[in-house]
């Protein structure tokens, strides 16, 4: 409906008044799931809100949701772009090659691509959060906290971005708990939440007591809340709703920064293509709240490491670390380059399991 | 891999439960398609099932009032439907998918206020010393009353399809409503009648799905739940005991898949994930091959003449 909307009011500037359509910065987004999933949509969502709220009236902004990953996406890139739109932000993964094809057909639009790393054409940028950063956080937490030393994670796609929150939670929970061990259930899908469920119970059934996800909704959540002593962390939203049980902390996705901003360079007609990797210390990515269920020293410990990440002097993959096939990786205080950790498709010594090809 | 860490009991208990949303949405579409109308739109009546039954049961704190609600409005949707193709003639396929398009929309719009909330617990039935026997109390006799419905309406259609003269006026319908007609059977009535049926079994199945399976609201919960169903019904040839085969089997198997996942089996996961559409279609495939009996007037715009 808002992209009716959009197109109808495109029409009209486009009939009465192209030149002057200058005056007001018009920003779409497109979305995977709805803003109403309570995670990933939802926080991407705030940051097109924070847009309209700093701009005011120089700006309008559209979304439209629940866009399939592949070629629907290329449709509905193209009737944004269409409608004068200036700068377009394209919310999944799975939009890479539609937005660099649609980027290539209209280069006067800017693209912004999340978490991608295509960018094929002048107009098309990349960004990102360091979410493996949080994991590492959240990751001390889970160690200390799981009695069955059964950590589960409920993994959507086998992408590198994926492989790197697994990677990092089981590092830092393994490294507080050398018999922590981490259960990962493929569901294959974003947003699902019957089977998000699903996949929480049967981790649950086998004896898991911290559940971390990287899925959208908050069903895994409201699954863990039906089982006393099962602990999980908000994703990519705070969920503070299920708080103080099953969350107890969360890693939050912050995009408004960086929204404003880069509409701010599209106004100010200084926008340049940039690939932008934003973590815990430029706020892209901050940990929610620590509740009192997570005694002192945990907590004290995990925001220690939060700090180390924000002032540079800890990186989340620090050596010595081993692939799963036992081959090393990163020698004693070595850290990962962005190189290997963008295309990373192994899991570090430890976990069992596949990673799906 | 360590297969011991699965408890059958555990697992049987939460494909029943993983298998109802699914089961009662193909009942109903079942009785819908037998009485001769292709109603695409289950999809949407389950969401809007889903979402009436979250706000009600959380207003009144009552998951019974919840489930009645959900399937008040779900049927009351489904006679939008029953209006639209029966009485002024649209066409059946685009009708229902506009209906689930709707549904996903008009859902969306009520949830709003509710996708924070949380839903009053619904009482697990408790059936005495059943419930306390070993395996069978956890796996058969320690579910919602829902759970327990959906079987005895599963038996309750297969009865009245097979032994009511009522079922048997409603199959005539389905076959051939020009004879029906001809017969003096009230054929436009008799398939509201069953479309406001299958509305109600499609939002008792969404309601299902929000208030037990995942207990909250979330926009476009279902998910494709209400294709599955769909593609169930048609898999089973129309028959109740195979549709109650199809959701078993597609429920189990999806359960089943994500704890092998856990218990770490050696098959690569894109197998296992692709395993309950594969195995529940090829079962249904096989077992009808001989019985492909869809009703003769499936579909077909019925206009009386007289």
């Amino acid at each position: 409906m808002k992209l009716m909307k959009s197109l109808m009011t495109a029409a009209v500037a486009l009939g009465v008044a192209a030149p002057a359509m200058a005056d007001t910065t018009k920003v779409g987004f497109v979305y995977v799931g709805t803003p109403g999933d309570g995670g990933w949509t939802y926080e991407h969502d705030e940051g097109r809100k924070a847009v309209e709220e700093h701009f005011g009236d120089k700006v309008e902004t559209t979304f439209v949701e629940n866009v399939a990953e592949g070629p629907d996406a290329e449709r509905v890139l193209t009737q944004m772009a269409l409608s004068g739109h200036d700068l377009i932000f394209t919310t999944s993964f799975g939009y890479m090659d539609q937005t660099n094809a649609v980027a290539a057909k209209f280069p006067d639009i800017k693209f912004e691509h999340a978490t991608g790393y295509k960018r094929e054409h002048p107009n098309v940028s990349t960004y990102g959060a360091r979410f493996y950063e949080g994991r590492a956080v959240i990751g001390t937490i889970a160690g200390h906290m799981t009695e069955s030393n059964k950590i589960g994670y409920i993994a959507s796609f086998p992408i590198p971005e994926v492989i790197r929150g697994i990677n990092s939670a089981y590092i830092h929970a393994k490294k507080v708990n050398p018999d922590a061990e981490m259960k990962v259930i493929w569901v294959f899908s974003w947003f699902d939440p019957a089977k998000e469920a699903d996949a929480a119970a049967a981790l649950i059934e086998q004896g898991v007591d911290v559940i971390m996800q990287h899925t959208d909704s908050t069903a895994p959540m409201a699954k863990a809340a039906e089982t006393e002593g099962v602990i999980a962390f908000g994703q990519a939203s705070d969920m503070a709703q299920f708080a103080p049980s099953p969350r107890v902390s969360s890693i939050i996705d912050n995009w408004a920064p960086y929204y404003i901003e880069r509409t701010q360079a599209v106004m100010d007609g200084t926008w340049e293509q940039v690939d932008t990797w934003g973590g815990i210390a430029s706020g892209m990515v901050k940990i929610g709240d620590i509740t009192d269920a997570i005694p002192a020293e945990v907590k004290a410990e995990a925001m220690a490491i939060e700090a180390s990440i924000a002032d540079g002097s800890y990186h989340a993959f620090t050596g010595p670390l081993n692939k799963q096939d036992g081959t090393p990786w990163l020698a004693e205080g070595e850290t990962a380059g962005d190189g290997d950790l963008l295309g990373m498709n192994f899991y570090v010594e430890g976990i069992e399991g596949d990673i799906p090809s | 891999m360590d297969l011991s860490a699965i408890n059958p009991a555990a697992l049987l208990a939460s494909l029943m439960v993983a298998a109802t949303p699914i089961l009662l949405a193909a009942i109903g579409e079942m009785v819908v398609e037998k009485s001769g109308v292709l109603n695409l739109g289950v999809e949407g009546m389950m969401i809007t099932g889903a979402v009436t039954g979250f706000a009600v049961a959380v207003e009144t704190q009552s998951p019974f009032f919840g489930f009645v609600a959900a399937a008040a409005a779900s049927a009351v949707l489904s006679l939008v439907f029953g209006f639209l193709t029966l009485k002024l003639l649209s066409n059946q396929v685009a009708t229902g998918l506009a209906l689930t398009l709707f549904g996903l929309g008009l859902s969306a719009l009520i949830g709003q206020a509710y996708a924070e909330q949380r839903p009053p617990s619904t009482a697990r039935l408790d059936l005495g010393f059943l419930s306390d026997l070993p395996f069978f109390g956890r796996v058969l006799f320690s579910h919602d009353p829902i759970v327990y419905l959906s079987l005895a309406l599963l038996v309750a259609v297969w009865a009245f399809l097979k032994f009511a003269r009522l079922g048997l006026v409603l199959r005539a319908v389905g076959e051939n409503h020009d004879a029906a007609h001809a017969l003096g059977y009230k054929v436009v009535r008799i398939r509201m009648i069953a479309i406001a049926f299958g509305g109600a079994c499609a939002g008792l199945g969404g309601a299902h799905l929000s208030l037990v399976r995942v207990a909250q609201w979330t926009d476009g919960m279902t998910a494709g739940a209400g294709w599955i169903a769909l593609a169930i019904v048609v898999f089973a040839s129309w028959k109740a005991q195979r549709v109650l085969l199809g959701a078993y089997l597609f429920g189990g198997i999806s359960v089943l898949q994500l704890n092998l996942q856990v218990a770490g089996i050696p098959v690569p996961v894109e197998y296992l994930s692709m395993s309950p559409y594969i195995i529940t279609i090829l079962v249904l495939v096989l077992i009808s091959r001989s019985s492909t009996a869809a009703p003769a007037s499936l579909g077909k715009p019925f206009f009386a003449t007289s």
